[in-house]
């Protein structure tokens, strides 16, 4: 079974004043149809660069640099603008980090719907757009009356909803939520967690899901992707993940996190994420990491199958 | 409950109104000029009646006028004509009323401004738009520098400068007038064309000098609106450029100008007053010099009430207009 999304050697630089910022370091990622993967790290590790990398969407002083990006068989990187935008939302489409302010506060939430099927399907007829946006909104929850209503009139987790609606319009191949949950409270973010598993495994796609809540994550995808200073570091299955983690990063992730066991104890990782200006020479991690060898202050480690699990340490590689 | 606020808003516009006159009608009594006296002074030094015949005929006009009764009943007498919009007559044309002269200079007055008004906003706030859109080539942003420079050019200046070089040098316009001399005013296309053609100076010197406003403002809109996060999501679904533009930025953009235009509405027809003056044109404006220079004080008095009643009345048309371009704002 091919992969449905085929990342290779994605690398985005941000051109600033004090210098080139590598945001995104030779990342290769695979996903299966109907795969949900989890994206996590600290903030600047460059998970919404990969995102916005994905969607063709990075803007000045930013660039790709190169790497391809292949969905259903076609590398987005080759593509003319307008096919790009023909692709944005009807082979990837990006579920936005601030659905706070996502929706256009002056046009109706219908309208904003059938907007983005006309700009894909110009001569479907206006009652079939209007169905298909009201059938958009019932599979997220939402009542079809919402197809009326504006931004104001929702609240936070029926907008981050709509945006879910949005999302799935045109059944895309990939969808990749950027923190979907963030700024809403629990019971909200389950809900909103659930409406996303449900709808996907209805239309089948593959989910990147970007967060910084590992609790949440655990539930509902099923390969997590740990992402340290623009550069992929371990990709395991949730169990492998959060039992037996094997990138030291990741482990020092894991054992941050707070359990019923070890109440009050707190164990976060020492030193600070590296400037992406100045990323350390060899592995990325290796001024932080307790278990650095010699040749990890030198060699970049490349990413490794070991049995199934994608990690990039020396700790794991023959004779380094 | 929107019958309630529409009532609320009207009877505040009634109540600005009513302050309005207030102070129209006792500013020029503060001070001891009586309007009558001079007028009628003025008309003994150039000869026709004798001084002592003055008196006489100042203590029958303050008479006919009600300058004779007490301050207070002169007031509600005032704010009681008001009521039924009589602004009183002319000094000067006498018996021609105030309202008279207002209602035969309006229709220049509106066809100039709000003609100009309309175009500078439309202008501006595209050009302004265009020169914040990241996407816009770099062709269509630099158009909009020329305008922003005329901004510091007084509309009179521009206007000066329009006519001599249009006007009198290349002799593209005429030199002033609404419409040719020799010609009678009706409905036909050829009249009209030649009131449009002697309109287009005036209205170019008003457009020029308020355009860079709107650029600059709009331009300053523009750039927070186009890093929203709708705008971006915009993108992201895959729309059209263009839809983008209009439905995402301009009319999120778009908003606090409008709130912009119904402040700008005031110096608006200050503004014309004086091009209106400048090209002899029978405008409102025009009239409001004419009564200045020649001591009109009633048509004065009458004509700046009238415009600020109707610059009053426009905002409350202006925030009646808002709810139904930011649904957010609600009219309950």
């Amino acid at each position: 079974m091919s992969a449905i999304l085929q990342v290779r050697d994605l690398q985005v630089s941000y051109y600033t004043d004090l210098g080139r910022a590598t945001a995104l370091n030779r990342v290769n990622l695979d996903l299966q149809a109907g795969e949900k993967l989890g994206l996590v790290g600290e903030s600047g590790s460059g998970k919404s660069t990969m995102a916005l990398a994905m969607m063709r969407m990075i803007k000045a002083p930013g660039r790709i640099e190169s790497g391809s990006v292949d969905v259903d068989g076609v590398d987005l990187m080759s593509l003319s603008e307008e096919e790009m935008r023909l692709a944005r939302l009807s082979r990837i489409a990006y579920i936005p980090q601030g659905a706070m302010n996502s929706l256009n506060p002056v046009m109706r939430i219908g309208a904003q719907m059938v907007d983005a099927i006309r700009a894909h399907v110009p001569n479907m007829s206006k009652d079939a757009m209007i169905t298909r946006a009201k059938d958009s909104l019932e599979s997220v929850d939402l009542k079809r009356n919402v197809f009326d209503m504006y931004a104001h009139e929702l609240s936070g987790g029926m907008k981050q909803r709509v945006c879910i609606a949005i999302g799935i319009l045109l059944k895309p191949k990939v969808i990749i939520a950027d923190e979907p949950t963030s700024a809403l409270d629990v019971v909200t973010q389950r809900q909103v967690m659930e409406t996303i598993d449900r709808v996907q495994k209805e239309i089948g796609t593959a989910v990147i899901l970007i967060g910084h809540d590992m609790g949440l994550m655990a539930q509902f995808v099923d390969k997590v992707a740990v992402m340290y200073a623009g550069r992929l570091t371990e990709v395991s299955t949730v169990r492998d993940m959060f039992g037996a983690p094997m990138h030291p990063y990741a482990q020092a992730l894991i054992k941050s996190l707070p359990n019923l066991k070890n109440k009050g104890v707190f164990s976060g990782i020492p030193g600070l994420a590296p400037s992406l200006l100045r990323i350390p020479t060899g592995c990325a991690f290796h001024p932080r990491c307790m278990q650095a060898m010699e040749g990890c202050k030198t060699i970049v480690p490349e990413v490794k199958d070991h049995s199934g699990r994608l990690v990039a340490c020396h700790l794991y590689t023959e004779g380094a | 409950m929107r019958i309630r606020l529409i009532l609320r808003r009207i009877s505040f516009l009634i109540m600005v109104i009513w302050a309005a006159s207030t102070i129209t009608f006792f500013i020029p009594r503060l001070s001891d000029r009586n309007p009558i006296r001079e007028r009628f002074a003025e008309l003994a030094r150039t000869g026709g009646f004798s001084a002592s015949d003055l008196e006489t005929i100042v203590a029958s006009y303050n008479k006919k006028f009600g300058l004779d009764k007490p301050l207070l009943e002169q007031y509600t007498d005032y704010i009681g004509s008001i009521a039924q919009l009589d602004l009183g007559v002319s000094l000067n044309r006498f018996p021609k009323t105030v309202l008279e002269i207002v209602m035969e200079s309006l229709p220049w007055t509106i066809a100039l401004l709000f003609v100009s008004s309309i175009l500078s906003f439309i202008i501006g706030n595209l050009l302004g738009a265009i020169a914040a859109w990241p996407k816009s080539p770099s062709w269509m942003r630099s158009i909009a520098t020329p305008f922003v420079l005329f901004m510091g050019v007084p509309p009179v200046l521009l206007a000066i400068f329009l006519l001599f070089l249009l006007a009198f040098k290349l002799k593209l316009f005429p030199l002033g007038q609404a419409y040719s001399t020799g010609i009678a005013p009706d409905w036909t296309i050829s009249f009209l064309l030649n009131v449009m053609w002697h309109q287009m100076l005036p209205a170019i010197s008003l457009i020029l000098g308020s355009v860079g406003g709107w650029v600059l403002s709009m331009r300053g809109m523009g750039v927070t609106i186009q890093g929203e996060d709708y705008v971006n999501f915009a993108e992201h679904k895959g729309l059209q450029g263009g839809v983008i533009f209009r439905d995402y930025y301009l009319r999120n953009a778009m908003l606090p100008q409008v709130t912009g235009f119904a402040l700008a509405l005031g110096s608006i027809i200050t503004s014309g007053a004086v091009v209106e003056g400048l090209y002899a044109l029978p405008g409102l404006g025009s009239k409001l010099s004419q009564a200045i220079s020649s001591n009109d004080f009633l048509v004065i008095y009458g004509i700046v009430l009238f415009i600020t009643m109707s610059v009053a009345t426009l905002m409350v048309l202006v925030e009646f207009l808002y709810p139904l371009l930011d649904p957010r704002i609600k009219t309950d």
